[in-house]
């Protein structure tokens, strides 16, 4: 465990460097006055902000975290059964794909409002707006998952006659696990940005506090904001990887992930 | 020929393929049948039908034309074996023998007593938790064959499963195979384009060239087999009209992609 984490750290020492280098020039560049302090606050005044505020700060992180969970949750299992339906019964695919992918082009800060004046300001116009945006990824990539399920496989199933419950269970769900974990990968990031946007018009959680602070020319606040929130991502991202291989035990399945 | 007592356990009559897309039949006006406890080895080129033959006989293709008949004991106790293991790669070795059993609902202790009986006389009792990605080529083989048996096959059809695999485990699965077979009282019919594996292997040897007939069809009597039979001379004589037979074949082009064949 330790070799492996020293290896780690062995490996991305390079963006480590890279990071350090770039907040000395940021402080340095901050402590020359070459750049005013009330446009770019320096990354100590930051972190100094981040601490002096935690109370608050971290009241909204855990905010938008519940809102995101909820969001990308609801997407899990919406995104999943509903790729299940079209998967089963063609006639809806062909009828309902098409609108599902035209919805998804819509952009998510143009339907905020509406969400707004159906929900509420508040966390449920929040949680609505991260289910929205993190539903198609998963919904997409399970649906291929699906269809792409090994010919030779589903062959070697034949020969023993199947029922299509059996065929769903145990050949074309396994088959899909790899493409389900990465469309719910994909959509933790899109379901952040969700949040956030939904925040911004419907308040509560990081986003108010960002533009808040943006109000008050606070930036560095909004600076705090900023890192939360990919710190938020981030740890997102780490817990999906983290409960997919405990879920899988090690299985091999059909593509890696 | 061997006078067989009981009906033949497949009969093959006047039977064609032609598959849509290609005006040329794989399969044209085929007649045979294998008398009941023979092996079949179906021999030749690349291209000349004999997986699609097998495949007929499965049931995993329909026929154009003519008729297949399986004895009707045998006909429910049929199994496959692929060319490449065609193990589900999240599955267990133990999982992926018990998985016929589950799709045909017939989990129960003593067939799985009896798959882990398979196993063990596979040698793969130690392997029963591995992953198929976890196991050589040759364990996977034998993996595949324990999953083809478990259903408690009467007759099991296998499409060169042998070929992949390097010459001392080809071996060693030749004679397991043979083991099984008077042990389990096995059928076989089994594909493949080696002469020798073929007169090793089959009771019975069909040839196939690329026209879609039978272009040999003969019965084998070695009623011992073990690898030393290999170096016999009446092996040897068998082999050599086997190969001449190819030769021919070959030079009459009519297989434009029959090679590997010659030893």
């Amino acid at each position: 465990m330790i070799a492996r984490c020293r290896a780690w750290m062995a490996d991305k020492s390079p963006a480590w460097i890279f990071l350090a280098v770039v907040l000395s020039v940021w402080e340095a560049v901050v402590a020359k006055e070459w750049v005013a302090s009330y446009l770019l606050p320096s990354p100590t005044q930051i972190l100094q902000t981040t601490l002096e505020m935690w109370p608050e700060i971290y009241a909204a992180t855990l905010s938008t975290a519940n809102s995101i969970a909820w969001g990308l949750g609801w997407s899990a299992v919406s995104g999943v059964a509903l790729a299940l339906v079209f998967f089963a019964i063609p006639m809806v695919r062909r009828a309902v794909l098409p609108f599902c992918i035209f919805f998804q082009t819509v952009p998510i800060i143009s339907i905020a409002p509406l969400l707004v004046i159906w929900f509420g300001f508040g966390q449920p116009t929040v949680r609505a707006s991260a289910f929205i945006v993190s539903l198609f990824p998963i919904l997409a990539n399970t649906l291929t998952g699906l269809q792409e399920t090994d010919p030779h496989l589903k062959e070697l199933f034949r020969l023993y006659r199947p029922s299509p419950w059996q065929l769903v269970f145990k050949l074309q769900i396994p088959s899909a696990i790899p493409y389900i974990l990465t469309g719910i990968k994909i959509s933790a990031g899109l379901a952040v940005i969700g949040a956030i946007v939904g925040e911004f018009i419907a308040g509560g959680g990081l986003g108010s506090l960002i533009d808040a602070a943006r109000t008050q020319q606070r930036v560095d606040l909004v600076f705090s904001g900023v890192v939360m929130s990919s710190a938020l991502a981030l740890l997102l991202v780490f817990i999906i990887e983290l409960a997919s291989r405990i879920l899988l035990r090690g299985r091999p399945y059909l593509r890696k992930m | 020929m061997i006078e067989s007592p009981s009906a033949p356990s497949i009969e093959v009559r006047a039977l064609s393929k032609r598959f849509a897309d290609d005006a040329r039949a794989v399969i044209d006006d085929l007649s045979f049948s294998v008398p009941a406890q023979h092996s079949l080895c179906l021999l030749g080129p690349s291209g000349c039908g004999k997986t699609t033959l097998l495949r007929l006989l499965m049931g995993l293709e329909q026929p154009s034309g003519g008729e297949i008949r399986i004895h009707p004991e045998l006909a429910q106790h049929m199994s496959y074996v692929f060319q490449e293991p065609r193990l589900v790669p999240w599955r267990t070795c133990l999982e992926n023998v018990l998985l016929p059993l589950e799709l045909t609902g017939r989990n129960d202790e003593a067939s799985r007593a009896n798959a882990l009986d398979l196993l063990q006389q596979l040698g793969l009792q130690e392997r029963l938790q591995h992953f198929p990605s976890e196991l050589s080529g040759g364990m996977q083989m034998r993996v595949a064959l324990a999953r083809a048996l478990v259903t408690r096959a009467r007759i099991v059809l296998l499409d060169e499963p042998f070929a992949a695999l390097d010459e001392r485990t080809r071996f060693r699965m030749q004679d397991l195979l043979l083991a099984l077979k008077s042990r389990l009282q096995l059928q076989y019919v089994f594909v493949t384009h080696s002469i020798a594996e073929a007169v090793y292997l089959g009771d019975r040897i069909l040839l196939l060239d690329g026209s879609g007939r039978a272009r040999d069809w003969r019965e084998v009597d070695f009623p011992d087999r073990s690898q030393q039979l290999k170096l016999s001379p009446s092996f040897n004589a068998l082999v050599q009209t086997y190969s001449q037979l190819f030769g021919e074949m070959e030079d009459s082009s009519a297989i434009s992609n029959g090679g590997e064949v010659q030893r």
